[in-house]
């Protein structure tokens, strides 16, 4: 439902990072080769690069989903494709290219794609501008390899999103905005993996260095400065460039540096941008869980601790995303197996009263003088959930936290992704939110590179956070407003919640608004 | 009560030091007339910059450099308005030279000139055509470009600043004018001189001196201001004066050129004006855009006729 950063564990495979450095080694002699032609003067400049530290045009720090696809998006826009990109992440399944087989275990994290994130992956064009109002005219292709894996789309996709009171429920369904699908629940691996095969099968020029950023500096101390001329000269030139240093003792130049590197990113910290946000004290379980057939419908019910949700994977699994508090959360990772699967069937059908039904209160007639266009759904019944008989992977646990950056640009740096913010998941909205960070950074990208500005520019990058920051605030404060509405139980309250429920479920524009915003149309759910 | 109020604005402001010349003083000391009569093909492209400014030189051109590509520095609104004139620039020398407008460098293997002050213009008013001037711009763009300017410092300021990065290091500076330009029989694809004509003594001359340098049906494209009653109160009053972007003085309104006589002058000297747009400024979002209504800035763009 949502990406959760694991903190990865920095494997140091010794063999691989030596042969990886001859390889840069090679590449930056390369680029020092070709770039400097009718400038022999820097020649001693350049030699002092070659050595160990290495110049790029963009430096993604966070190999993760979001880095991934900002890499592959810079690789397929023309304007951007001949950009010199350094990725530096220490997960090693960025080096070995390990193939997922169908009948491995399903990944317990899983991403739920929204249309827009689809079309982006697609390089739907049309759809695309549609969405994001973007000019991107070539695909970023990784949709492709996506669908030699398992994943599934909510096709005739239902959310069925329900109060545990029993007082109200809605139900969506794609048909309801003339749509195929309402999104696509994709793990995380599968993602990762489709985007380093499309990253790859580019002719792109990039660099991936298997290690951790260590420290970084913007504005290289002026009281470092070399007595001789060669060394004032390098200075002056590495100046306007950012330089990082890596755990592998690699240091590296680049005129941008992209923080991708998620919620504790390391870049946000050395840049000194403050954030805002708090933790909610609800924690997140997250497992595959497997059913008797297979499932079609994304489900979510909310309970008095927090959202449980059930999303369809394909081959009759499912992933659930928990939300409860931290000392249940502990109780439910401890427990065996069994006692968990029946707590879990309890919690998504049972207790709370009863099921809500589609005819209470007549809504349909209450709400007929809206006008006729009655959307699909509005006449669906109620569906409960399907049983789950057994646990297919191990459970794991996230505390959750809103996190929002105050700040998304400074010279050199940009950050996007959970690096910029993480939202609550209880709409799987956080990967997304990043997605939509990557296809803007990029096409702002393009357009400096278009008039010739350098690509680290300020006003060039607070172009992007002045385009992203209003839409991530607005899906935080939306879902950060979902969150609150839940955490009290409190009886007005709760029939407040059912009436906003039927309002979403029978008011026709209103369901329409928001599926439409729930997909990635940057637009508020209300008209 | 509206004039009054101007007038306490406008003498208040009197009595502040201008926030450029204070940097500027301390580096203004070569006249830009001495510059001029040297004959300098001074190409200090083709020696390391270490070799042909000292250490400490380096470091003060370096340091007054910083502040006017600053951005988000005190001459922000010059910095935003580049890229809308490059937009301009990009795309119609795209068309005109039949390139790929999605390429990175559209102008690989194309020769640019960018005429900055040619003419008699102050000493001290010198950044603004440097600071905001397109060539790091079109060099990133592939082009081959030569920048002339006619005082030394500033050649020297610029040589600093280009060199900071590889893509733009390319660039040929040169301490000279348009005229002593052609004297050297230099001819270019396309000839650039933006906001520089409405500070040259004789526009007509300097136009013929463009044309000359230009290949024929090579581009020319011009920048400037019109003569009109908006553009006195944009570019005079709320430019110099109340907003301080330049310093006073800058502009002489009575120099200034509407688009009827630019075209005119330029058809006299064998360039057809193709496509002229405005410049609008947002002062709500800091942006500038193109547009259609030419009274405050315009540009233009012509080609050489072939004779």
């Amino acid at each position: 439902m949502n990406r959760f950063v694991a903190r990865r564990l920095c494997v140091n495979v010794y063999g691989l990072r030596v042969q990886r450095r001859n390889l840069c080694s090679d590449e930056a002699a390369k680029v020092a080769a070709t770039s400097d032609s009718g400038q022999k003067s820097n020649g001693e400049v350049k030699q002092s690069f070659t050595n160990n530290d290495h110049q790029y045009d963009v430096a993604i720090v966070g190999g993760g989903v979001v880095g991934m696809a900002l890499a592959c998006s810079l690789a397929t826009t023309p304007l951007t494709k001949n950009l010199n990109v350094a990725i530096i992440d220490s997960n090693p399944a960025l080096v070995k290219r390990d193939c997922i087989k169908k009948e491995d275990p399903p990944d317990p994290r899983v991403s739920t794609v929204t249309p827009a994130t689809i079309s982006f992956f697609k390089g739907d064009y049309l759809t695309l501008i549609a969405y994001m109002g973007a000019l991107i005219t070539k695909d970023i292709g990784a949709w492709q390899y996506i669908e030699q894996h398992r994943h599934a789309y909510f096709d005739r996709m239902q959310v069925m999103v329900w109060d545990y009171t029993g007082l109200g429920y809605t139900r969506y369904n794609a048909r309801d905005v003339n749509k195929e699908v309402l999104g696509c629940v994709v793990e995380n691996k599968v993602l990762h993996s489709s985007l380093l095969s499309c990253l790859q099968n580019s002719d792109f020029r990039k660099t991936i260095y298997p290690s951790k950023l260590i420290s970084m500096t913007l504005q290289p101390s002026s009281s470092s400065t070399g007595v001789d001329n060669t060394s004032a000269t390098a200075l002056f030139t590495k100046r306007h460039l950012a330089k990082l240093e890596l755990s592998d003792g690699n240091n590296l130049y680049a005129k941008l540096v992209v923080g991708a590197d998620g919620g504790k990113s390391r870049v946000r910290e050395l840049t000194g941008f403050k954030t805002t946000g708090w933790n909610y004290s609800q924690n997140a379980v997250i497992c595959t869980v497997e059913h008797t057939k297979e499932n079609h419908c994304a489900w979510q019910r909310f309970l008095p601790a927090g959202p449980i949700a059930l999303l369809p994977m394909g081959d009759k699994f499912s992933n659930i995303v928990w939300t409860m508090n931290p000392e249940n959360s502990k109780d439910c990772k401890s427990m065996n197996e069994d006692e968990f699967v029946q707590t879990l069937n309890h919690a998504l059908d049972y207790g709370y009263g009863p099921h809500p039904k589609s005819s209470s209160w007549g809504a349909t007639g209450m709400f007929s003088w809206l006008g006729r266009d009655v959307t699909i759904s509005a006449n669906e019944s109620f569906e409960v959930p399907p049983k789950v008989v057994k646990l297919a992977s191990e459970r794991m646990v996230f505390p959750l936290s809103l996190k929002h950056a105050n700040e998304y640009a400074s010279k050199h740096v940009v950050l996007i992704g959970d690096a910029a913010h993480t939202v609550h998941p209880l709409a799987g909205q956080g990967v997304n939110l990043g997605f939509g960070d990557s296809l803007a950074l990029s096409r702002i990208v393009a357009e400096g590179i278009a008039v010739g500005t350098d690509i680290g520019e300020v006003s060039l990058l607070k172009k992007y956070e002045a385009e992203r920051k209003p839409a991530n605030v607005m899906m935080m404060a939306v879902l950060d407003g979902f969150q609150k509405a839940y955490s009290v139980d409190l009886g007005p309250l709760n029939i407040l919640r059912a009436a906003a429920f039927h309002g979403a479920q029978y008011i026709p524009f209103l369901k329409r608004n928001i599926i439409s915003y729930a997909s990635g149309e940057q637009r508020l759910p209300l008209p | 009560m509206f004039p009054k109020l101007l007038m306490r604005q406008l003498r208040f402001l009197r009595n502040r030091p201008l926030l450029n010349l204070r940097f500027l003083s301390d580096t203004s000391t070569t006249p830009s007339q001495s510059c001029n009569s040297t004959i300098t093909p001074n190409k200090l492209h083709n020696h390391s910059p270490s070799s042909s400014l000292n250490y400490l030189e380096l470091a003060k051109f370096s340091a007054i450099a910083d502040t006017w590509w600053d951005s988000q520095g005190p001459f922000k609104p010059l910095h935003a308005m580049n890229p809308t004139r490059l937009a301009f620039i990009r795309s119609t020398l795209c068309r005109h030279f039949r390139k790929d407008p999605y390429s990175a460098r559209p102008f690989e293997g194309l020769s640019f000139v960018d005429v900055g002050c040619g003419g008699g213009i102050l000493s001290e008013l010198f950044l603004s055509s440097i600071t905001i001037s397109p060539m790091k711009p079109l060099a990133r763009m592939g082009a081959t470009v030569t920048g002339i300017d006619a005082v030394e410092n500033n050649v020297k300021i610029a040589r600093v600043h280009a060199d900071l990065d590889p893509e733009t290091s390319t660039i040929e500076y040169c301490c000279t004018t348009a005229e002593k330009l052609l004297e050297e029989q230099r001819k270019f694809d396309a000839v650039i001189a933006l906001e520089v004509i409405e500070h040259v003594a004789d526009p007509a001359e300097f136009c013929k001196s463009l044309a000359s340098l230009t290949v024929p049906n090579g581009a020319t494209v011009i920048s400037t201001i019109n003569r009109s009653i908006r553009a006195y109160a944009a570019a005079i009053v709320a430019a110099e004066y109340i907003l301080h972007w330049l310093p006073k003085g800058t502009h002489q309104w009575s120099s200034f050129l509407t688009p009827e006589e630019l075209v005119l002058i330029l058809k006299r000297a064998s360039i057809n004006v193709k496509q002229m747009a405005g410049f609008e400024y947002n002062p709500l979002t800091g942006r500038w855009s193109l547009s259609d209504d030419i009274s405050v800035n315009f540009i233009a763009f012509g080609t050489k006729i072939p004779r």
